[in-house]
């Protein structure tokens, strides 16, 4: 280990600072305010909320502005069922969806490793383009396609399998196929960088053995790539807890999820410092997965693409 | 390869794929109703360019795309080079959470919470208030994408350079720097895209003059399906698809180096 040279270290420390700098103003200190703010009451007033520091006061004014300080809107958020409905909501859509995005994944990442190693750069791109292309675009192509007369129920129909069409969007069915649509991506490539790692001898000894196919895949493949199961669940997870434009178009009226709550309560209630509240409710939420994925995620970082 | 994985090959990908191919295929359908198939034809692509608040949406999400991209180009560099390089530093845990942290936050928070620091401290919501939040959700992505790529660089090169009495500037502008440059792309190109297609964040933090692509569209997009959306969509992803084409490629071409 060489000792590195004062120049070296002064040159580290500039390189570290401006990217340092720039995520403490513009990530870490706003969710300070944030927290500020979900303490405050709404006023009719700009900024809508109050207190307001008042800077000419001084230290009284300081103190003053710290009083003024509570935890109604917590006390709203605990008492109100609509934001209870809203966290399982969140919980409920996430949850289910990530068991079926683990079920999809794990058929596809295991598909995509086992492909010819020729095919497989190719292969693993094509999962990555949607991924890639307009989120919202992708959500808004399932309306045309779920709608009841959309082309679902048009082939449904064609094929004498319905008399009447089936109602989808709008549905609970419909946010988690959205959901499972939008962050199968997610899922899949952390699966494939795990199973394309497996030493292929390991599946040939079991097969040897007089293993079957299916009992390698269950007894020896499955258990290793669990590393890959644990960060695709995490990847996956903890951005659909606060998910909003999925539950927006997708579901109805009565999908309840926490990223939508906030969004409407902003965006057409005008309630600052509620939406802070449930902000800082959702980082309460995803917060135990963040740090209970924390290792497995960076199986994620390095298959991505 | 045997019958189960192809099978899953045909299905993963037929589902990833279907809806965009649908969307496609409608926006050169001569009439206005979804499900019916009134011939081909392309004039909703001819609509969209006489859509004029479309266009000045498309131009505004161009330039912030381009300022937010080349931003979190050169941040997510400096920091993949700490992250990578620096080996253990004070406070590496909060510098790590910081560049990762933004990557997994739920979109909604990092908009409400930079929209109510601008507020706060005054500021007018604009392009610049796009472009910080942009690059500030972005350079996490650009970090992951170059610090993959230094993790796979001899750091002989560097070393030797240093020993030969290189100071460590000219060793990161003369060794480290060209040899990052095509990951340097990648992530930009990624970063580029991202801010592209960001609707919740760019839905907190624009101001009255400043509506992105996405919002424009998304406003649209609740009022039901349309054809000239279709059309819009199918511009957006073959110009996305082109994109990642390219970044793919740069970074297929590392692991051949």
């Amino acid at each position: 280990m060489r000792v590195k040279a004062p120049g070296k270290r002064l040159f580290d420390r500039l390189v570290r600072l401006p990217p340092f700098l720039w995520l403490a103003a513009f990530f870490l200190l706003p969710f300070a305010i944030t927290l500020k703010i979900s303490l405050s009451e709404p006023a009719t007033a700009i900024p809508p909320y109050l207190p307001v520091v008042d800077w000419q006061g001084g230290l009284d004014g300081w103190s003053s502005f710290l009083e003024a300080l509570n935890l109604d809107n917590y006390a709203t958020l605990a008492t109100d069922t609509l934001y209870r409905d809203a966290a399982l909501g969140s919980l409920g859509y996430a949850l289910a969806a990530s068991l079926i995005l683990v079920a999809l994944g794990t058929a596809l990442g295991y598909a995509l490793a086992m492909a010819p190693s020729r095919w497989q750069p190719l292969l693993v791109a094509l999962v990555v383009v949607p991924f890639w292309t307009s989120f919202l675009i992708r959500v808004y192509a399932w309306i045309a396609i779920l709608k009841p007369e959309g082309l679902l129920n048009l082939i449904l129909r064609r094929l004498g399998l319905i008399s009447q069409p089936l109602i989808i969007l709008n549905t609970d069915a419909a946010v988690i196929i959205g959901l499972v649509y939008a962050y199968l991506p997610f899922m899949v490539l952390p699966l494939y960088a795990v199973m394309n790692r497996l030493d292929p001898a390991l599946r040939e000894a079991a097969a040897d053995l007089g293993a079957s196919p299916a009992r390698v895949f269950w007894t020896v493949t499955l258990p290793l790539s669990l590393p890959g199961i644990a960060a695709g669940a995490g990847l996956c997870f903890i951005p659909m807890v606060g998910e909003f434009v999925i539950p927006d178009l997708l579901g109805g009226s009565e999908t309840l999820m926490l990223g939508r709550v906030l969004w409407s309560e902003f965006f057409s209630n005008r309630d600052w410092p509620l939406a802070s509240a449930v902000a800082v409710l959702i980082l309460v939420i995803i917060i135990g997965p963040v740090v209970l994925f924390r290792d497995s995620l960076r199986v994620g970082e390095e298959g991505g693409p | 390869m045997t019958w189960v994985t192809r099978t899953a090959l045909v299905l993963g990908l037929g589902f990833l794929y279907a809806p965009i191919l649908v969307l496609i295929a409608y926006s050169f359908n001569a009439s206005s109703l979804v499900t019916v198939w009134g011939g081909f034809s392309t004039k909703w692509y001819g609509a969209l360019l006489a859509d004029a608040p479309l266009m000045a949406a498309a131009w505004v999400s161009l330039r912030v795309a381009l300022l937010a991209s080349l931003i979190a180009t050169i941040l997510g560099t400096l920091a993949a080079l700490a992250l990578e390089r620096h080996g253990r530093f004070r406070g590496r845990a909060l510098f790590t959470g910081l560049i990762f942290g933004p990557m997994v936050m739920p979109e909604v928070m990092i908009g409400l919470s930079l929209l109510l620091m601008f507020i706060g401290i005054g500021v007018d919501r604009g392009i610049a208030t796009l472009v910080i939040a942009h690059a500030t959700f972005c350079t996490g992505f650009v970090a992951v994408v170059v610090a993959a790529r230094l993790r796979g660089l001899d750091r002989g090169l560097e070393e030797a350079a240093a020993d030969l009495g290189a100071g460590p500037l000219r060793v990161f502008l003369t060794i480290t720097l060209p040899l990052l440059a095509p990951a340097v792309l990648a992530g930009a190109l990624l970063a580029f895209t991202l801010s592209l297609d960001d609707l919740v964040i760019a839905s907190f933090v624009s101001g009255p003059g400043s509506t992105t692509l996405p919002m424009r569209l998304y406003g649209q997009v609740r009022l039901g399906v349309n054809p000239e959306i279709n059309a819009a969509s199918t511009l957006l992803v073959v110009l996305v698809s082109v994109f990642v084409l390219l970044a793919s490629s740069l970074t297929v071409r590392r692991s051949r180096a």
